[in-house]
């Protein structure tokens, strides 16, 4: 699969992370070698076989449906960049 | 007065409740190792030792009272993967930098309420994507280990000490713990452990609570210990694994007493060897190594049967689309807003580009956006839903293996440990590393590495056992047949103490 640095700069976009020109075109050829190996995986038979969801056989715990946990607002925003009162701050998204 | 920080958790246990040592004695000899070695080793990124001093003097009073926990007062390191009430937590990455939990990871909370002592966090991987300990946001770990020269004289070379739990390994092995927790989503427990020689065990998926634990893929992820020996290891794992109602994969089943079941021995038991995993590029040092094993554990009464896990060739292809997928999903998180590093931006898209391309390193970035491009629209089906597929395949061989053999033995890497800097640059080869580890992560099932051997150069070499899903036990049985045939591999030489 060979990913070419129009595809290279969508994915960053998707991934949200900013990618210089160098780093793309070094991306390329890195991203393009590691598609290469799964295309691998085209040569198991999966016709009949179902996808994996969990590796133990358990059923997925319930509990009821009540609040077990609360006001600790404080601890909520401790380790934000930008705080005001108990709100993070981000930069203006409507005008 | 013998060197405390040489003792096992087995023997420091002892030592404490015979009075012979205090928990306060113990865990100050660890805090001035690691003073003097880790300049060198770089193994804690963080130490916490006004807090471990705390913790003994807590515990050396409960050795007094008679009222002792079962890891009263023995000093432990903390992979950074672990989140630490109060104390920084940065999975070793500067995204996270300056991040301080205000809860405790509960396998830590396990330990601790266990009375073990915690020195501090060690070094790994960024995000534990990694098999060299070379991506860490704080620099690579230097390996205790080095490698003897034509003249018998240990070469002045860095090596790596596996990863992604490589300050875990590396602490461990050069005594500035007795025993460490660790993580393992590929290998970054055993290949570390075989790299150091240590005993590393990822236990069986949803053995330890993953809550607490900085998510880097879900359905693989796992906590173990890195301890100096087998026995350690069965006395670590059974304090740190627990059901969890915080992680809905936690499984209720009882934690047996691991160390009871180290002197039942193999008599009987049914043994496999895989031979798809004799792989080319292996060195000849592991090949021998392997046939050794196999006439340890033969001599010891078990039976050895050629089983076939026929889609191993596919192991490695499976893991890298799987693990970046979750991993581009779990990393989602790091935006600037709630924690972590923020680099303001023209707007909002442009503010969370500008944190997430300053934030993560190199590879971390290469994984999330390989796994953004296997779940992106079109490519979700031919990359990701076909790996989850043959990642069923992985699995189902290894039920069949179940139905004729107890346990399976393995090389735990192709190679021992190499350069740092050797394979940085070449992704490829770095995750060749993990192609006997990352099988058993995929099929969710418990691994222990133990030291077997030495290569040449003088190299600690180690065997994988995989075992049944929640077997853990005949694990450790088997580990301790070839940890008492192998013997225990120290590192020769404390070069990091003269070299000041």
């Amino acid at each position: 699969m060979r990913v070419d640095e129009t595809t290279v700069r969508r994915i960053a976009r998707l991934a949200r992370i900013k990618i210089s020109d160098e780093d793309a075109k070094s991306l390329e050829g890195e991203l393009s070698g590691i598609l290469d190996w799964a295309e691998e995986l085209n040569g198991a038979d999966t016709t009949t076989v179902e996808p994996m969801t969990r590796v133990v056989p358990i059923e997925l715990k319930k509990r009821v449906d009540e609040i077990t946990d609360g006001n600790i607002a404080d601890d909520i925003v401790k380790n934000a960049p930008m705080v005001e009162d108990h709100y993070f701050v981000v930069p203006k998204v409507v005008e | 007065m013998t060197d405390l920080t040489k003792l096992t958790i087995a023997e420091a246990r002892d030592k404490l409740r015979k009075k012979e040592v205090s928990a306060t004695e113990l865990t100050q000899a660890f805090i001035d190792a690691i003073e003097v070695a880790n300049p060198q080793l770089n193994a804690y990124v963080r130490t916490t030792p006004e807090l471990a001093l705390k913790q003994a003097e807590e515990s050396d009073r409960r050795l007094k009272s008679g009222d002792a926990r079962p890891l009263e007062g023995l000093p432990l390191g903390n992979k950074d993967l672990f989140c630490t009430k109060d104390v920084e937590t940065t999975a070793c990455s500067k995204i996270l930098e300056g991040f301080t939990p205000t809860y405790e990871s509960t396998v830590g909370s396990n330990l601790w309420n266990a009375g073990a002592v915690m020195l501090g966090k060690l070094n790994c991987d960024e995000f534990a994507m990694g098999s060299s300990n070379e991506t860490s946001a704080y620099g690579p770990v230097v390996s205790p280990w080095r490698r003897a020269g034509a003249d018998g004289q240990l070469t002045s070379e860095n090596l790596v000490p596996g990863g992604s739990s490589g300050g875990s390994s590396a602490a461990v092995a050069a005594d500035l713990c007795l025993g460490a927790t660790a993580t393992d989503t590929g290998g970054s427990i055993r290949q570390p452990a075989a790299l150091t020689g240590t005993v590393g065990i990822k236990p069986t998926y949803g053995r330890c609570s993953r809550w607490g634990i900085v998510a880097f893929a879900s359905s693989l992820d796992q906590a173990g210990p890195l301890a100096k020996t087998v026995r350690d290891a069965a006395i670590m794992l059974r304090s740190m694994a627990s059901h969890d109602p915080k992680d809905s994969t936690s499984v209720e089943t009882p934690v047996p007493d691991y160390e009871l079941a180290l002197a039942q021995g193999v008599k009987g038991l049914r043994v496999g060897v895989p031979k798809e995993y004799r792989v080319e590029g292996m060195s000849p040092d592991i090949e021998r190594l392997w046939q050794e094993g196999i006439e340890w554990l033969k001599a010891a009464g078990a039976t050895i049967h050629e089983v076939s896990l026929p889609h191993t060739k596919f192991a490695l292809p499976t893991y890298y689309v799987v693990a970046p997928a979750e991993a581009s999903s779990n990393l989602a998180r790091y935006d600037g807003v709630r924690y972590g590093l923020r680099v303001e931006g023209k707007d909002l898209i442009d503010m969370y580009e500008n944190s997430r391309a300053a934030g993560f390193g190199k590879e971390v970035q290469r994984r999330v956006l390989i796994g953004t491009y296997v779940l992106s629209a079109g490519y979700y089906d031919a990359y990701y839903l076909k790996a989850q597929k043959v990642r069923t395949l992985i699995k189902r061989d290894f039920d069949d293996a179940w139905q004729s053999v107890d346990v399976l033995l393995t090389p735990t890497t192709p190679t021992p440990a190499f350069k740092i800097g050797e394979k940085l640059d070449d992704p490829m080869a770095m995750y060749a590393q993990d192609i006997f580890t990352v099988t058993v992560n995929m099929a969710g099932l418990p691994g222990i590495s133990v030291p077997a051997g030495i290569s040449v150069d003088g190299l600690p070499l180690g065997l994988q056992l995989i075992g049944k899903p929640f077997d853990e036990a005949t694990l450790f049985r088997a580990a301790q047949v070839i940890e008492d045939a192998a013997g225990h591999f120290k590192v020769p030489q404390r070069w990091w103490e003269t070299a000041r």
